[in-house]
């Protein structure tokens, strides 16, 4: 096997770029590199030596993962990631404490009644009872320790979306238009009925009770 | 120790601020006012008459720690009670605090016995 110095690949490579720009006369971009570097190397595979040959393999593997990282960052639809799955997730985050706030605050509301109704009770029923409330107050600082909890995941995702909107940056000149098709979603059962299943919905969008009581009166 | 002081709560969750407020009364505290930040808080501390404050860590725009460093800087205020009521839990949190002046910390969630121990504390050593 005919061994092949450094400086003979790089001169083939180099007269390749020059014939190129030759013809073209203007900027060749990396992607034009890229196929010239593969072009050339595949002809001069049977004058390479076993560790050229093995160095050349590796390049094309690593060429081969560029290429199919770039096609799954296409799939990933980065701008539904940024458009809808990302404001949906903190929005619902943020209705959970506005929820959470709601609640403690009824609880407060009936631990303060209750403490007002207390004034009646003497000795250790008294003194049980106040002792029930306080416990009650304790407990319902919770909510500010999930709110902030919350916040933080909430602060995580907008840094993440901050990521992608960089990733996408980077990428948007050399990926391909977002005809990939988009990834595949795993269903836990095969439901007809499955798209019904949505979740709890955000204030606005659903219906409330009485309009629920309303529709179902209207079977009757 | 004197119950007819005022004191300031500063937190910038309602629920926080009344639940303090009520665990206060309990302690028969009850000339109570609420402010939801640091910069609030300042400024009525400057402009009030206060025995205590019971203020939070993480607040926007001014957060507990930087009351505290105002208040110590601050001729008038500079030997008012100040008990930290926070979440945050880190030993290095701790020492700043204390590095700051603080009179107490408690961390949160808490229990009215911690609040009870540590209002003492700092109201005898006023």
């Amino acid at each position: 096997m005919l061994e092949v110095s450094k400086e003979a690949i790089f001169d083939r490579i180099g007269n390749r770029l020059e014939e190129i720009r030759q013809r073209h006369r203007e900027a060749t971009s990396p992607e034009a590199v890229a196929d010239i570097v593969v072009q050339v190397l595949s002809t001069m595979r049977g004058d390479l030596s076993g560790p050229e040959a093995a160095l050349l393999a590796e390049v094309e593997q690593i060429g081969r993962t560029i290429a199919a990282a770039k096609r799954e960052i296409a799939a990933l639809r980065v701008e539904d990631i940024k458009q809808a799955f990302i404001p949906s997730a903190t929005d619902e985050l943020d209705a959970i404490v506005e929820a959470t706030a709601k609640a403690t605050h009824e609880i407060l509301d009936s631990c303060e009644a209750l403490e007002g109704a207390l004034s009646v009770l003497e000795g250790a029923a008294a003194e049980a009872a106040q002792s029930a409330v306080t416990r009650i107050y304790e407990a319902c600082s919770f909510q500010d320790i999930t709110g902030q909890r919350i916040t933080k995941v909430v602060r995580t995702l907008k840094s993440i979306e901050e990521r992608i909107e960089r990733i996408v940056a980077t990428f948007s000149e050399r990926l391909p238009v977002a005809d990939a098709p988009a990834p595949e979603v795993p269903t836990p059962m095969q439901d007809p009925a499955a798209s019904l299943l949505n979740g709890p919905q955000l204030p606005g969008n659903g219906v409330d009770q009485a309009e629920i009581d309303r529709l179902l009166a209207s079977f009757d | 120790m004197d119950k007819n002081i005022n004191v300031l709560i500063v937190d910038d969750y309602k629920t926080m601020l009344r639940i303090i407020r009520n665990l206060l009364r309990q302690l028969d505290f009850n000339n109570v006012d609420e402010a939801t930040d640091g910069a609030q808080a300042l400024s009525m501390l400057r402009a009030g008459n206060y025995g205590l404050v019971i203020s939070d860590w993480n607040m926007q725009p001014m957060t507990g720690l930087q009351l505290l460093q105002e208040i110590r800087a601050d001729a008038k205020l500079k030997h008012l009670p100040f008990i930290m009521v926070t979440a945050e839990s880190k030993t290095e949190n701790v020492i700043a605090a204390k590095q700051a002046g603080v009179s107490n910390y408690i961390v949160k969630p808490f229990n009215a016995e911690t609040l009870k121990e540590k209002i003492e504390k700092v109201l005898v050593h006023a």
